[in-house]
């Protein structure tokens, strides 16, 4: 009796568990077939973006605005992680077929690498395409075809300081790696840390080489073509290797932060901000997150470019913006949709939906975008760059496709003490070696 | 014990030698292999194949041209693969020499009679549970140089802790500390089983003969529990050889390169899309293993049978 019910019983949760999985599949191709039909004009784009906060902020507040000027179509925002993880999904997905209807991306070598003659949708007959920066055009165009909308401003890879501890210790913004390097001691002796570096996250490690390229091209105007050609390297190049031995230089001299092995860029910013740290050779897009976090930073971190030999030739290295495409795998009306939101993103409307959004970390990419007039003062020490003639250019993965997967790795051991400078340049010249033979480039 | 398993179906082939033979040793129609050999095929004969070719190829997962052996000379002209290698070996060798001894002491204690041993035995073998990408992560904040537990609680009794996984001295060999925190309950449990099957009489017989306890534990113990020695380091020597989640959890190879493994090189260069060469980095990976523990294996278990 007992155990008759207890295997009735049995079966009634057995026959329950499995009346529940039937329901929930049910359920799910359900709203799925909802979303695909619900009258002709009503498309949902899937739009993949890389998970760091104000990214997806601004994702999302690109979708909304697109989305009340274009009912029917709905933005949904979906992430990945960043760096080098990323790189990986938005390969594998591409090559399988399973990209999402947009997605987000690196401009420049990166982009190079993920084969857009054959995974993305060229846009460059869309009137937007005409509208957009020359700078930033060039990096989103392989083979003459023009492919990305531009997502955020130019950033610049400068060094981020604290205004007042400048003003308190009577310093001067360095326009060469001598005055800077004579500001540090001073620091230092006020018993503040000079230089901020955070390898808890190591591609923030990379500032001081890629940072520094406006100073090599100064030094070396054919560098970038060359290093493309396998005819200029880093180990070789005194002008390239400055960055390199610039790096070990601040770790020789103790001037990192006393927990620069394991802090994260929160801590970084979060030193900096506080004034426990005076300079942060950094990308100028975490002012967005800096400012977020410490609303004062808006006022007190300033920004100038990484200094070099020649005051006179001194000048800030910029990154290009982000670009969104459209991969192959997208067609039909889903196309259509991601042509218009391609078309918001770049229009003066984008500009300002991700103005709103959050913090602007430099000038725009479209030629009618203007800034908004309250910029924290990172952004605004970049326009005198920007505006003069020769004081900016872009950073070596703009112009050359070659970028080794390992530097973070090799400028985390310089600046640790680990490898000396021109052993890790000569290191990061067999790394690039071999990104170029996977690119099939010639001279390799 | 493996001879004679050899002999006897040689012998019943001899005896029901005839022209059907092969349809009287096997009761099964071939139609019966074809779902497992089907799914053999696709889901494990064919990508091993294919990775040999595409191990030749440069191949950037949308094309793939055949380059010969460059994957495999640049692979060993990688500058981290000799670390990788070095290091892959002293995680391996120090993650299984640890597991043998801890394991074995452990054990010893646990088959004793203690209170609550039953509870004590689940204790030990609870972190073999965990995930260990959590516990990778864990430990990376309980070894903030600055933050961490382990350091502050140091520093109370005034020693100034390293920083355990960022300092290249420390790195590999912290990540070694944890993983044999999370594999030695594998070990206990294996031996545990090993020494409770060691029949009572030759330890009785050793208390009437007047062994001592350190005589009873290295005569009776440690021999017969040789089957168990050897799975434990087998299973952790290769457990140790192709480590990665949770190096990769905690330093990913860092700082640098420092605390770099074999897998972890091979990950990085796939990470890279350097398709390619990370299969051939697999390639070479799968002969290493094979050299290692082939050999060894059969060395362990030879021994095994004289005793």
């Amino acid at each position: 009796m007992n155990t008759s019910r207890m295997i009735r019983s049995r079966t009634t949760a057995l026959a329950t568990l499995a009346i529940t999985a039937l329901a929930l599949t049910a359920c799910s191709a359900g709203s799925l077939g909802s979303s695909e039909e619900g009258g002709s004009d009503a498309v949902t784009l899937n739009f993949l973006v890389d998970n760091a906060d104000q990214t997806l902020k601004t994702a999302e507040q690109l979708g909304k605005d697109f989305t009340a000027k274009n009912p029917g179509i709905t933005i949904k925002v979906e992430t990945r992680p960043a760096g080098s993880e990323g790189d990986n999904i938005i390969k594998t997905r591409l090559s399988t077929g399973d990209m999402t209807d947009v997605f987000l991306y690196n401009t420049g070598s990166l982009f190079q690498a993920i084969a857009p003659k054959k995974n993305l949708v060229p846009v460059g007959d869309q009137p937007f395409a005409g509208a957009l920066a020359d700078n930033f055009k060039s990096t989103v165009t392989a083979d003459g075809q023009v492919y990305g909308a531009p997502y955020g401003g130019f950033m610049g890879g400068a060094i981020l300081y604290n205004k007042p501890l400048y003003a308190k210790l009577g310093l001067q913004v360095p326009k060469t790696w001598a005055e800077f390097m004579a500001n540090n001691a001073k620091i230092k002796a006020a018993g503040v840390a000079p230089v901020i570096q955070t390898y808890g996250e190591t591609w923030t490690s990379q500032l001081f080489v890629l940072g520094d390229f406006h100073n090599v091209s100064a030094a070396e105007p054919d560098f970038a073509d060359k290093y493309t050609q396998n005819q200029a390297k880093y180990g070789t190049s005194p002008a390239a290797r400055k960055g390199f031995e610039h790096l070990q230089q601040v770790h020789d001299l103790g001037y990192e932060n006393k927990d620069f092995a394991s802090a994260k860029m929160p801590d970084g910013l979060k030193l900096l901000a506080q004034g426990k740290g005076a300079h942060y050779p950094i990308l100028s897009a975490v002012v967005s997150e800096l400012v977020a976090t410490y609303p004062a930073a808006a006022k007190d971190v300033g920004l100038f470019a990484i200094p070099g030999d020649d005051a006179a030739k001194n000048g800030l290295t910029v990154w290009s913006p982000g670009g969104v495409y459209i991969p192959t795998s997208t067609t039909g009306a889903k196309l259509d949709a991601a042509k218009k939101f391609l078309a918001f993103v770049a229009s003066k409307e984008g500009c300002d939906s991700q103005a709103k959004a959050g913090a602007v970390t430099g000038p725009f990419a479209v030629k009618d975008c203007k800034l908004p007039t309250e910029v924290p003062q990172v952004v605004k020490d970049m326009q005198p760059y920007i505006d003069t003639e020769g004081a900016s250019s872009l950073a070596l993965e703009f112009l050359s496709p070659v970028k080794g997967p390992s530097l973070e790795q090799i400028t985390v051991e310089v600046g640790s003490g680990i490898r000396k400078a021109a052993a890790g340049a000569s290191l990061y010249d067999e790394d690039v070696k071999k990104q170029a033979q996977q690119l099939g480039l010639a001279g390799w | 014990m493996a001879t004679t398993s050899i002999h006897t179906p040689a012998k019943t082939r001899t005896t029901v030698a005839g022209p059907d033979r092969g349809r009287l040793r096997s009761p099964y129609s071939t139609w019966f292999y074809l779902p497992a050999a089907i799914v053999y095929g696709v889901l494990f004969a064919i990508p091993t194949f294919a990775s040999f070719y595409f191990s030749l190829t440069r191949w950037s997962i949308f094309e793939s041209k055949f380059i010969g052996f460059g994957n495999f000379v640049t692979f060993f002209q990688e500058p981290a693969l000799v670390k990788g290698f070095t290091n892959t070996l002293i995680y391996a060798v120090v993650t299984s020499g640890t597991k043998v001894v801890l394991g074995l002491l452990l054990a010893v204690l646990l088959t004793s009679q203690i209170v609550a041993r039953g509870y004590l035995r689940s204790v030990v073998f609870f972190p073999v549970l965990v995930s260990t990408i959590g516990v990778g992560l864990t430990f990376t904040v309980l070894m903030n140089p600055e933050r961490g537990l382990i350091n502050s609680a140091l520093s109370v009794i005034g020693i100034d802790g390293p920083g355990w996984l960022t300092d290249p001295k420390y790195a590999l060999l912290s990540v070694a500390a944890v993983d044999v925190w999370k594999g030695v309950g594998l070990a206990t449990l294996i031996y545990i089983a090993g020494i409770v099957s060691i029949p009572g009489e030759y330890l009785e017989a050793a208390k009437v003969d007047g062994a001592s306890a350190w005589q009873s534990f290295r005569r009776i113990i440690l021999p017969l529990a040789r089957p168990a020695t050897v799975t434990v380091i087998i299973l952790s020597l290769i457990g140790g050889l192709r480590s990665f989640d949770l190096i990769w959890a905690m330093t990913r190879g860092g700082p640098g390169f420092t605390s770099d493994v074999i897998a972890s090189v091979i990950y990085k260069q796939y990470q890279a899309g350097f398709y390619g060469l990370s299969t051939a980095g697999n390639v070479v990976l799968f002969v290493v293993v094979t050299a290692i523990v082939l050999p060894l294996s059969r060395f362990l278990n030879r021994k095994e049978v004289e005793l």
